[in-house]
């Protein structure tokens, strides 16, 4: 197995060994589900066989998961101590960093997979959109993608759990809501950034079934950024 | 794989943790790294390990240098604090360390088998690290060192909370395995290096200050041989004069007059054992008690790095 597997397999053990991982499942899906199917703008007063709702409600509630798994990440690691060990074997700090990503993916991808059913059961209840389904699942998997390494970034620039997760939150809310919010007081050049900065438009043109190459490369360049910032952190050490 | 430190610095800040120091270690040489608190032998071995960057100078390993190479998977490090993933069982964390320094898949369990055995877990292997006392902690943290049978072993201070017997234990491990490897190992406790380590360095500050075997070391701190002498018989301050008239003689304490005890430290490089005892005989006293006095590496130490 190479080292960012071995890596990403012990996180996830690690996951599930503390209960991490159930009780995130299962609060995912519990929120979710309720706003799915039992609360407000729920499927059945859409009146529409689609996860609208579902992709409306998971992108806020894995906004405040994802900070809550990769909190502990690296800050632990250097809070102990356990990273000197990392990082006097036989591996880079690339892979350390790309192993704990890849372990947080795993973790938002099975509370996803289990969100399945949803799926199953919209399709006994009307015609599907699959093309629209299909496409917000993966908008969700690269907003977590993203979300993960400014987790992985807040928790490198500490060994403090709880910092890790207010920084991750504080840098996230921006891609969440604020650049939005900016975009629409600023004007000309000011405007256009913002706009491109913004997570949620890029999530909800993905979200309404439409895959712009534009999207995916900028979740893909935030992602990046993220992570190699992380790795400048581990690597300069003094 | 031998390793050979050249001119190497390293400060923290203003700070100079390690200055200008140079030293070779050969395959089946096991060198004791001495020093108080604070004398740069951790952030040495760090360096060592590649955790640390090096300021100026070098380490070669194998004659490779630390900065270029990728020489991580021949050393085997017990870090300090001994740092472990508490949450994880003895096992797992063995094969964990295993697979990350790139052992084969069919290897492994093998290996660990024997490493259990060697450091003595067999009965805590299926414990999780939380659960062990801090000697096995200590264990582990030295299996996961030689889980991979490295060339170069770096050991930061292996025996801390170790009980005697475990302590003696672990030290015939090193020293069995120090036959064939080279082997660093940092450490307060003296009687600790005398037994374990072919060569000792002493650091103080950041600079070398000694470096040899422990007799080397005895020998350069103390030149003058020191007795401590009972004498029955005579009148103390007879004695006293006489002893301080003999010419291989430098200088003489009365240690305890009513028991005529005294200590004689002779002239550099000259024994007085022979006039003293010419002496008593000649004078009809009786010489019941002398004891040569060896300086301690504790001394050597004091004096090294006291100042």
């Amino acid at each position: 197995m190479s080292p960012v597997g071995v890596i990403a397999k012990r996180e996830v053990a690690s996951y599930f060994d503390s209960l991490i991982a159930y009780i995130i499942i299962v609060a995912f899906l519990g929120f979710t589900g309720f706003f799915t199917w039992l609360y407000g703008s729920d499927i059945f007063m859409r009146k529409q066989a689609d996860l609208a709702a579902f992709f409306g409600v998971a992108r806020w509630t894995l906004f405040f998961f994802i900070p809550a798994i990769t909190m502990r990440q690296l800050a632990e690691e250097k809070k102990t101590g356990t990273i000197e060990l990392l990082l006097t074997k036989a591996i880079s700090e690339r892979q350390i960093i790309l192993g704990k990503f890849l372990s947080c993916l795993i973790m938002v991808g099975l509370a996803l997979l289990f969100t399945l059913p949803y799926y199953i059961t919209l399709t006994q209840l009307g015609n599907v959109d699959h093309g629209a389904i299909i496409s917000g699942y993966f908008g969700l998997l690269l907003m977590s993608a993203a979300y993960i390494s400014i987790g992985l970034f807040a928790s490198s620039i500490t060994n403090n759990q709880i910092v890790a997760f207010l920084v991750a939150l504080f840098i996230s809310i921006f891609f969440q809501l604020l650049f939005d919010i900016m975009s629409s007081g600023a004007s000309g050049f000011m405007a256009e950034l913002f706009t491109t900065l913004s997570l949620s438009r890029h999530y909800d043109s993905i979200v309404r079934g439409v895959l712009d190459s534009k999207d995916i490369i900028y979740f893909v360049s935030l992602t990046l950024f993220w992570l190699m910032l992380a790795e400048l952190n581990i690597r300069t050490r003094n | 794989m031998d390793i050979k430190i050249q001119q190497l610095s390293k400060s923290y800040g203003t700070q100079k943790a390690v200055d200008d120091i140079s030293f070779e270690v050969k395959p089946g040489e096991i060198l004791g790294f001495l020093g108080p608190n604070g004398a740069g032998k951790t952030t040495t071995m760090k360096m060592i390990t590649s955790y640390l960057e090096l300021d100026q100078g070098d380490i070669l390993i194998g004659g490779k240098s630390v900065k270029g190479g990728d020489l991580k998977k021949y050393i085997g490090y017990l870090p300090e604090h001994n740092p472990l993933y508490l949450d994880m069982p003895v096992l797992d964390y063995l094969a964990f360390c295993a697979a990350l320094q790139g052992m084969e898949k069919s290897e492994i369990p093998n290996r660990i088998r024997q490493m259990v055995r060697q450091c003595g877990l067999d009965l805590e292997k299926h414990k999780f690290i939380r659960e062990l006392s801090k000697g096995y902690r200590q264990r582990v943290g030295l299996a996961q060192a030689m889980i991979h049978d490295p060339e170069v072993l770096i050991l930061d201070e292996p025996t801390t909370g170790l009980d005697p017997n475990q302590i003696v234990e672990i030290r015939e491990l090193i020293k069995s395995l120090g036959k064939e490897k080279t082997v660093i190992l940092s450490t307060h406790i003296l009687p600790e290096v005398e037994a374990t380590c072919d060569r000792i360095l002493i650091i103080n500050k950041g600079k070398i200050v000694a470096d040899g075997t422990s007799d080397l070391l005895r020998k350069k701190a103390q030149g003058q041989q020191i007795l401590q002498l009972r004498i029955e018989d005579g009148e103390t301050n007879a004695i006293f004069q006489r002893l301080q008239d003999l010419a291989s003689v430098n200088s003489v304490d009365i240690l305890n007059p009513a028991e005529n005890r005294f200590e004689v430290q002779s002239v550099l490089n000259e024994s007085s054992n022979r006039a003293i005892f010419e002496l008593c005989v000649k004078n009809n006293w009786v010489l019941s008690e002398a004891i040569p006095l060896e300086t301690k590496l504790e001394d050597i130490f004091r004096d090294l790095t006291m100042n």
